[in-house]
């Protein structure tokens, strides 16, 4: 039984919880709430590392305060004036705690060194899920090469169950400026960095929505640049799978906006794969109302916030680089109803 | 031998005409007067940054604010972190180095006068270029052309692309300037530490605080190059068709990262040694004991110096570095952890059986002992690479770093302005007001940055403009935000005292904390050649020798 599991039992997660749930809600993002296994050695390794501070604050912060009320100055002390022995020091008392300290130091090292070549180095499963990460300003692009699939901003993932560890290997690049991909109840986070391929794998412990966002700087809208991974059963993850390999489903009854669509910017950027937008700059939208947010999370998809965003990106992401399409009231009605049946 | 001159008499200034006064300061190469403009220049850039912190904090006050735009948040963010290391750490740091070094070991002036006039005034120079940047850059969407690359400035953000205008090159330009002005105090230091030694005093007789800025100086010269070397190098990406840090045309995001945090993670412990410096002398004085094993203290300052240049990377723990490179980041972070804590080991060694008096610039030396070691702590935590492949650009590290500049720095800071002071200007500060600062401070500083490390645990991401309603970050972020306040109006009482205590401060005396290093020997504040008869020591302790002379530390060294 390793250190930190025993220090992790002891320190049992729910006290933790409990305690931030004091002072925080129940965490979506915390750290101390872990449902993948980096996230959960990274919080067993957290726990040791805790203990070890927290016992050296105690011991040292109560040693000063000890020394700083015992030795003040009384005034009403006979002696009160002479000075008090000088003392310059002790061969003995400065070695101990050079060596105390080294000792910790080397603990704490290997036990952390242990994490990361575990973490960084673990083989990787014949049953992994490959996606490639592109980041871009301010929004993220998912791709599933095995299944031709693209979407963006909400990862579809397979949960691990007791049997099955199923995890998703990311491989991830920027398009543009530096970001960074970071789930705190599923994994540490990893950079994603243009001209440079990272790659991190997660899992997760059960199905559920998991919220991140980029936790790198990238410019304007780096606060909207929100994250949220999908964790499935194996069966639901296969179904949207399957749903997401299909090309757009064509609703006669949105022709109209469909023709608008394709006949303004808008494939220039975007692609609607079985139609002629084509575009790879901005989001795939071939199956846009699958998805619960637009503007990368930042609100949820609903007819009204598609037309604001379509109407004008900026009211709710200043600085997004989609600019506002100018479109007649009629012809935006249109365009919105023909992409909210883009399922 | 030092000599208790006795004090002039505090009479009126003669009345000299105002330009003549400026023209005396603006052509000064006197260490005290430059140091003394360093530290003014410094105090009025800590009003501007914190201002700007005071802005974000009312933004972040609650979630989805609309206080601020996304533009004028990142604006800030940048300048205030700019302004606080390079226009307010650097120069109060430089400032008390060139106040107290000559001084401190019995000489004159600085090795090079002059060249210490240049490297204030350049440096005076970059910080209004910097904050031309608000009114002079143009391209940024109307929000006038102040930098909002953040103060790291990672590339290609910073690239012709994504920046725009030329409110990056204001950054770059201004930082470069300042570089040269910290390598030419940095030079003259050591110089001056070398070779200006008064007689008597071996490098082992040398008070800590001048071994401390040798060494820091030291750090700078090592530090500055790369990163002059890195902005000569964005400016070559930016006009001249270079490709160093242009990812779109094969150069690396990554190589700017490199260049920057090995300036960057030296440039810390150049802040912070200073800092240990006026510990040094301050804690002895009001423990009235004897620096508690000075050899190691000397030791653990050169130690951290050299340990501190091969860190960098624990800033980069998140960019894919492989398990083997990330493993010897945070071996090298850990074992800098050692002779830090001996420092403060030592420090409880002095106070340990000491007389201790609860004076103000002891009070805030015992601020800084417990936040430092908080702050030493968390930074232990985030050596842990796993740890802080959570963490890393949460608010657990705004936290951390904040601990260590506000709680540990800016604190130790206090100590020495109501420490030196008397001797600069020959009055003592107001004790009342400065406990009415001190309380103040400490309790608006751990209402900001304690929370700050929950809102992190919990995920919060640093360099927003804003957070998401749903988190339940709300009300955390409030209480930070009013601690903000709270310091705020601390900073208040301490300028007024500052400025009142100028013109009403009780008449001080060379040697008002009844201490021992030589600055303490000469007037208050002392006349322009510093020592009528130039010293000679015979211990660490000159003044303690003098006063005890049936006891004197030569026995002990």
């Amino acid at each position: 039984m390793s250190l930190e599991t025993i220090v992790s039992s002891t320190l049992s997660p729910h006290m933790l919880s409990a305690f931030a749930g004091f002072v925080l809600p129940p965490g979506s993002t915390s750290i101390f709430n872990p449902a993948g296994t980096p996230a959960h050695s990274i919080f067993s390794l957290s726990m040791l590392v805790l203990s070890i501070t927290g016992g050296v604050f105690v011991v040292v912060g109560g040693l000063l305060l000890y020394a700083l009320l015992r030795y003040r100055h009384r005034t009403n002390d006979p002696g009160s004036n002479e000075e008090p022995q000088q003392i310059y020091g002790s061969t003995q008392i400065e070695l101990s705690w050079t060596v105390i300290p080294v000792l910790i130091v080397v603990m704490l090292f290997l036990a952390t060194a242990r994490i990361i070549f575990a973490t960084q180095d673990a083989p990787k499963p014949q049953n992994a899920l490959d996606v490639t990460v592109v980041g871009h300003q301010f929004w993220w692009e998912f791709r599933y090469p095995k299944f031709g699939v693209v979407t963006a901003n909400e990862l579809h993932i397979p949960a691990s169950d007791a049997q099955t560890h199923t995890p998703a290997y990311l491989s991830m690049i920027s398009a543009d400026t530096d970001h960074s991909f970071w789930v705190p109840r599923l994994a540490g986070k990893t950079d994603v960095i243009p001209n440079r391929v990272n790659t991190m794998w997660i899992d997760a412990d059960t199905p559920g929505l998991y919220l991140g966002q980029c936790a790198q700087y990238c410019g304007l809208e780096h606060a909207k640049m929100l994250l949220r991974v999908y964790a499935q059963t194996p069966a639901d993850f296969a179904a949207w799978v399957a749903h997401q390999q299909q090309p757009a489903l064509e609703d006669p009854s949105v022709a109209e906006g469909r023709a608008v669509f394709e006949h303004n910017a808008c494939i220039s950027c975007h692609t609607v794969r079985g139609t002629v937008a084509t575009g790879t700059f901005g989001p795939d939208l071939t199956h846009l109302a699958s998805r619960d947010t637009i503007a990368s999370g930042s609100v949820p998809l609903t007819r009204d916030n598609l037309h604001e965003f379509i109407a004008n990106p900026a009211s709710f992401k200043p600085g997004v680089l989609m600019p506002p399409m100018h479109l007649n009231d009629h012809d935006l009605d249109l365009v919105t109803d023909y992409l909210m049946t883009l399922k | 031998m030092a000599t208790q001159t006795a004090p002039l008499p505090l009479t009126e200034p003669s009345r000299r005409p105002a330009t003549a006064v400026l023209h005396e300061w603006i052509t000064t190469v006197d260490h005290k007067k430059i140091g003394l403009m360093y530290i003014g220049y410094a105090l009025l850039f800590l009003v501007v940054g914190g201002v700007e912190a005071m802005l974000m904090r009312i933004q972040l006050i609650r979630p989805e604010n609309h206080f601020l735009s996304p533009l004028v948040f990142n604006q800030l963010f940048t300048m205030h972190g700019t302004t606080m290391i390079f226009f307010v750490a650097m120069p109060v740091l430089f400032g008390f180095g060139n106040y107290l070094v000559p001084l401190m070991i019995g000489a004159r002036d600085m090795a090079f006068p002059r060249l210490n006039a240049f490297s204030f005034w350049v440096s005076v120079f970059a910080g209004f270029l910097l904050y031309f940047s608000y009114i002079g850059g143009n391209g940024l969407y109307g929000g006038g052309g102040a930098p909002d690359v953040g103060w790291w400035a990672y590339a290609p953000l910073t690239s012709k692309v994504f920046s725009p205008g030329h409110s990056s090159d204001y950054w770059t330009l201004s930082i470069l300037l300042a570089g040269i002005g910290s390598i030419g105090t940095a030079i003259n230091i050591i110089a001056t530490v070398v070779s200006m030694r008064c007689r008597g005093m071996t490098a082992y007789r040398m008070p800590l605080l001048v071994w401390l800025y040798a060494v820091m100086s030291g750090l700078v010269l090592v530090a500055i190059s790369p990163l002059t070397a890195a902005q000569i190098m964005l400016l070559l990406d930016r006009y001249l068709g270079s490709h160093f840090f242009d990812t779109q045309a094969g150069g690396s995001a990554v190589l700017w990262m490199h260049y920057f945090w090995i300036f960057g993670h030296p440039e810390v412990y150049v802040l912070i040694l200073p800092v240990f410096a006026f510990m040094n002398e301050i804690v002895p004085v009001f423990s009235r004991k004897a620096i508690f094993g000075y050899p190691a203290m000397v030791a653990a300052s050169v130690g951290i110096g050299f340990v501190s240049v091969s860190v960098w990377a624990h800033h980069m723990f998140t960019v894919g570095m492989t398990s083997a490179g990330n493993t010897f980041f945070v071996l090298a972070s850990m074992v800098i952890a050692v002779p830090t804590g001996i420092k403060i080991f030592n420090w409880l060694g002095t106070i340990w059986g000491g007389k201790v008096q609860f004076r103000v610039p002891m009070m805030f030396s015992i601020g800084f002992l417990f936040q430092f070691l908080i702050a030493g702590l968390t930074g232990i935590m985030l050596a842990v690479a796993p740890f802080d492949w959570q963490l890393n650009n949460s608010y657990f590290v705004v936290a951390h770093f904040h601990y260590v500049i506000v709680g540990g720095i800016l604190f130790s800071l206090f100590a020495a302005f109501y420490y030196w002071y008397p001797k600069m200007t020959g009055r003592m500060m107001s004790e009342r007001l400065g406990k009415w600062h001190f309380w103040l401070f400490l309790i608006g500083f751990h209402a900001t940055f304690d929370p700050m490390h929950f809102v992190g645990l919990d995920g919060m991401v640093r360099r927003t403009f804003t957070y998401p309603m749903d988190r339940g970050w709300g009300h955390l972020n409030a209480v930070i935000s009013i601690g903000a306040f709270i310091q705020a109006i601390a900073t208040l009482v301490f300028v007024y005292n500052l400025v009142h205590s100028y013109f009403k401060g009780a008449p001080a005396g060379p040697d008002p904390w009844d201490a021992w290093t030589l600055e303490w020997s000469t007037q208050s504040p002392p006349p322009a050649y510093n020592f009528a008869v130039a010293p000679t020591v015979e211990s660490r302790r000159p003044l303690w020798d003098l006063k005890h002379p049936e006891d004197p530390d030569t026995l002990y060294e």
